[in-house]
């Protein structure tokens, strides 16, 4: 890491409920602590567009589940030195990819009940991304760094994992899926 | 009774004749990781999670089926076991439908448990996504085959324990699965009592009571101890 800059901070949000960022949020008063020791460049809190070049640390919520996620976790493997699959949707698929267990077109069937409908999402228009036949983990895709299970994880366990990477240490295990 | 002294990781422990090395390192308060062994059942030796590595022999034993012997010296915690136990673990993940987030047993889960003390914090495997049913057929309990490991403790608790055998297992390989009589919905079944020791046996959520929402149930398998020892001492309260 360059030691003349703050090391930069992303977090991303692919196919999952927001939930891991929500817990991201629980830091508190953490966060003014977490904003001092890195510069937070990237996040669906944030009102940025584009995933930025040169991140330190990118935590990745969600599994991929369209065509735009697998875009955009391929361009935030390439810009980022770390990248954390961030929480149970991101690591194990989780409910996102639940829907595994099914075809696609029995999901959207399912889900919007007008074959019409289904017709057009199989080839959808700009900018409705087209669905994956199946879910995918983020090692599915791109080399995952660290793995942080939780449905969310604890904000502790967001703050211990952050904090033992810009420290340049291995992050603490032992953590449950779910609960 | 002959009592035998033989080493577990370093410390001296004590075990009866005929006693297992897992029995005789619980005893001790030596962690050995299980999932299919439970104190008062018989031990298939299915999980394979409990191998250890005993000095002089070249093979990996399971410490459920391998008595301890005098002077023996057992490592119950190398590197290599710990990585062969991972390895079981993730196999175990891949071969089901596990989410933990949405399971009854959510937090009580002894596979969740095992997995977080090996260090589990993802799965190397493509996972199967096999297409499993669920049997809600009975008026209190539930069968979810996607969470089901084929531990059969279910099966040995019923016919051992409550003498039913309303429970087994049909099939092969991938195909295995538990049953109850002859492959009929649970709730048809005449043998079965409604005794519900297979439910409290099962050390994940395939097997729950159906009135409990997500991450209500908490399970215990020591019941089948006091059962036993009820059973012996004629004491029943
Ligand atoms: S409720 Fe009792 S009798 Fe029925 S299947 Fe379970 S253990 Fe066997
Ligand atoms: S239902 Fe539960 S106790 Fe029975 S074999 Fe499956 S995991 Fe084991």
């Amino acid at each position: 890491m360059d030691l003349n800059r703050r090391p930069r901070l992303a977090t991303a949000w692919l196919g999952g409920c927001s939930g891991c960022h929500m817990s991201f949020l629980d830091l508190d008063e953490r966060l003014i602590d977490l904003a001092a020791a890195a510069d937070i460049c990237y996040s669906p809190l944030m009102d940025i567009k584009e995933f930025p070049e040169a991140v330190d640390i990118a935590l990745v919520e969600g599994a991929v589940a369209n065509e735009d996620h697998l875009r955009d976790l391929r361009t935030i493997r390439a810009r980022s030195k770390t990248l954390i699959a961030f929480g149970d949707c991101a690591v194990t698929g989780n409910v996102t990819a639940m829907r595994n267990l099914f075809p696609l077109e029995n999901i959207l069937e399912a889900a919007y009940g007008d074959p019409a409908v289904v017709r057009a999402l199989s080839a959808p228009p700009d900018p409705v991304p087209r669905l994956l036949g199946r879910v995918l983990r983020l090692h599915d895709v791109v080399e995952v760094d660290w793995y942080l299970p939780g449905c969310p994880p604890s904000a502790d366990s967001i703050f211990e994992i952050i904090t033992a990477v810009l420290a340049g240490k291995k992050p603490p295990g032992g953590r449950k899926f779910g609960c | 009774m002959s009592v035998h002294t033989l080493e577990i990781d370093g410390r001296m422990v004590t075990a009866l004749e005929g006693e297992t090395i897992l029995a005789a390192a619980e005893d001790a308060g030596i962690f050995i990781p299980k999932l299919c062994a439970v104190e008062g059942l018989s031990a298939p030796g299915a999980c394979r999670l409990c191998m250890v590595e005993i000095a002089g022999q070249n093979k990996l034993r399971a410490a459920c089926l391998t008595r301890a012997a005098e002077g023996m010296v057992v490592r119950t915690e190398t590197s290599a076991l710990r990585e062969q136990r991972k390895l079981l673990v993730e196999l175990l993940l891949a071969e089901g439908n596990h989410v933990c987030s949405v399971c009854v047993v959510n937090g009580y889960c002894e596979l969740q448990s095992l997995a977080a003390a090996l260090d589990v914090d993802h799965v190397r495997f493509t996972p199967r996504y096999p297409a499993r049913t669920i049997d809600l057929s009975h008026e209190r309990f539930g069968l979810d085959h996607n969470r089901c490991i084929l531990c059969t403790r279910c099966v040995r608790a019923c016919d051992e324990i409550e003498g039913a055998h309303t429970l087994d297992v049909a099939g092969r390989g991938r195909t295995a699965r538990i049953i109850t009589d002859l492959a009929e919905p649970w709730g048809h079944s005449e043998s079965c009592t409604g005794c519900g020791k297979c439910v409290r046996t099962c050390p994940t959520g395939a097997l729950f009571l159906k009135n409990k929402p997500a991450a209500e149930m908490k399970k215990d398998s020591g019941f089948i101890r006091q059962i036993i020892a009820a059973r012996r001492e004629k004491i029943w309260i």
